[in-house]
């Protein structure tokens, strides 16, 4: 079964970019992606390709590999001792190899954002978590209170926010701390939004904000999603990337993968046989 | 059919008899420290007025006060807490946060947890021959509040990681993902949100080093003085003047100490005395110490 998911992997990846290269540019390419956590292999050669201002899922079950993919793109295991990265994750149009070893992952880290699971606001003001990244950046006075407000509009949550700006981010809602960390990630006017299960902590009213709101930034930047539910990668995405065991088992355009996907394992996991 | 009156019947004499026990156990603790406090109270509260915390020890009972002692317990206690503060939330932070985890690190978390425990009486001995002789400090308030540090040191690392670890990795994360270098996470989030839980282990530490005696002995306190450290603000510039670290001093504890030891049953009063300054001086410490960590868990909730 292993083997013949593997066979089946290659086939489609290939079939698969070359459908893509039809009318949209590129962003980001994964080119022959494998990484480590110590002796054990969590990617195994992953070969995709993310298309510019286009919402991109990545589906699979539990421990498939699909956030420490995501996590590749800000260089976020680097944080943590013995992990190693191999194969290439090149940016476009500057390509710029992501996790090349003379790459500095602080300036990845500069231009990927990161949305994770559980909303992590700063024990800050609601301004000042915005506010976090456009300082390390070097914004400041009115500039950044523009781009402070600017960030929270684009999150759908100026309104709500804006008389209580001091205020400590935990005084929100679950939802509307994690549309706040949305806005944080926003801010710093990102390249890739990469977004990390953003709703399985939240209930379904918070959720359909939050897939509203991924559904309109992708107009100026591409998005990553890893995504526990299906319906959630049906309803926002443009492409779905299914992963199983660490391997990328198919790529396809979301309405092709739901209706008529091409893959065995694949439709065996849409159709909820497993995971 | 099982019977459940039975089972519930006798669990709950079980829980019953449990809660009379753990309330005995408390009880201990609590009546022990009242009628400490009761006992002090009842022999020193008739010393306590202003010309006993304004006058020098004396040969006559009635005359001696505890100024210079208590003087010199707040100027050691400035010497340990500028010292003990920034070197051990330094080296907290840097175990935690910094450094690789190996045999290394390993052994010296093992070895700082031991020092924990180490008997005060310990760190006098190696003040004496290291501060006193080696570096020729003398016995001076410098070598008193730096011996103390030492003593506390290990208390505030440990307090600092504690504190550190309660912060979770997902605002580590958060912060890291934004593009913050480690001294950056650092310095605007980790030292600010485990703020409340540092301060609150430095103020514990502090408050045993206020009460520690032995040290103090072995490097050579005074038990006797009468004479004030030169004062650190002076009158002509630079109006600043380190010269009281190198005065020599006396503590309350070891006041208390000397009085206790003298036969004259006026001095013991004096000693209650002095002995109530000390805790209610360690009691507003630790006030101080619960009034922060509650405010800080107000604010922050993880």
């Amino acid at each position: 079964m292993k083997e013949f998911a593997r066979v089946q992997v290659n086939q489609e990846v290939t079939q698969a970019s070359r459908d893509d290269a039809g009318d949209v540019a590129v962003k980001c390419q994964v080119e022959d992606l494998s990484f480590y956590y110590g002796k054990l292999q969590a990617l195994k050669n992953i070969n995709m390709s993310f298309a510019a201002n286009q919402v991109t899922a990545i589906i699979g079950p539990s421990g498939c590999g699909k956030s420490t993919l995501v996590r590749c793109f800000n260089r976020i295991h680097d944080l943590y001792p013995e992990t190693r990265y191999e194969g290439k994750i090149t940016l476009q149009p500057s390509g710029i190899n992501l996790i090349g070893p003379e790459t500095d992952p602080l300036e990845m880290r500069m231009r990927m954002s990161m949305v994770f699971q559980k909303p992590n606001a700063f024990p800050k003001s609601v301004f000042e978590n915005v506010a976090f990244g456009l300082r390390l950046r070097n914004v400041n006075g009115k500039d950044l209170s523009e781009r402070v407000e600017k960030a929270l509009r684009s999150a759908a949550l100026w309104d709500e926010v804006k008389d209580r700006l001091r205020e400590s981010a935990y005084t929100l809602s679950g939802g509307q701390q994690q549309r706040l960390c949305i806005a944080r990630a926003l801010a710093t006017e990102p390249e890739m939004m990469l977004f990390d299960e953003p709703t399985s902590a939240l209930d379904p009213i918070a959720t359909g904000k939050i897939e509203n709101l991924i559904f309109e930034l992708k107009k100026n930047v591409t998005v990553v999603i890893v995504t526990h539910n299906m319906q959630q990668a049906a309803r926002i995405s443009d492409s779905t990337a299914f992963m199983y065991l660490g391997k990328l088992i198919e790529v396809a355009p979301t309405k092709t993968m739901f209706e008529n996907p091409s893959n065995k394992l694949t439709e065996e996991y849409i159709t909820g046989h497993f995971g | 059919m099982t019977d459940f009156k039975h089972i519930i019947a006798k669990r709950k004499r079980q829980d019953f008899i449990f809660n009379i026990v753990g309330i005995l156990c408390t009880l201990v603790g609590i009546l022990t420290l009242g009628a400490l406090l009761a006992d002090l109270m009842i022999d020193g509260l008739v010393r306590i007025n202003w010309t006993f915390l304004t006058s020098f020890p004396s040969r006559f009972a009635e005359r001696a006060g505890i100024l210079s002692s208590w003087v010199g317990t707040l100027l050691i206690m400035i010497v340990t807490a500028s010292t003990a503060v920034p070197l051990g939330v330094a080296a907290g932070i840097y175990l935690e946060e910094y450094a690789r985890r190996n045999w290394l690190t390993n052994l010296i978390e093992i070895n700082i947890a031991n020092l924990a425990g180490v008997p005060s009486i310990i760190y006098g001995l190696m003040a004496l021959s290291l501060l006193v002789y080696q570096f020729r400090l003398g016995q001076t308030v410098l070598a008193g509040g730096l011996t103390l540090a030492f003593l506390i040191l290990p208390i505030v690392i440990v307090a600092t990681r504690e504190a550190l670890r309660t912060i979770p990795q997902g605002i580590r994360e958060a912060a890291y993902a934004l593009g913050s270098t480690k001294w950056q996470v650092v310095r605007h989030h980790l030292l600010p949100y485990s703020l409340g839980g540092t301060m609150t282990g430095i103020i514990i530490a502090l408050s045993r080093a206020i009460g520690e005696t032995a040290p103090l002995i072995t490097i050579g306190a005074m038990t006797f003085i009468a004479f004030l450290p030169p004062p650190p603000i002076t009158g002509e510039p630079p109006f600043v003047s380190f010269e009281w670290l190198t005065s020599p001093f006396s503590v309350l504890p070891i006041q208390m100490f000397n009085w206790v030891s003298r036969p004259d049953q006026d001095f013991v009063v004096n000693a209650a005395g002095a002995g109530l300054v000390l805790i209610f001086v360690t009691l507003l410490l630790n006030a101080i110490a619960i009034m922060i960590r509650y405010r800080v868990r107000k604010r922050i909730k993880w």
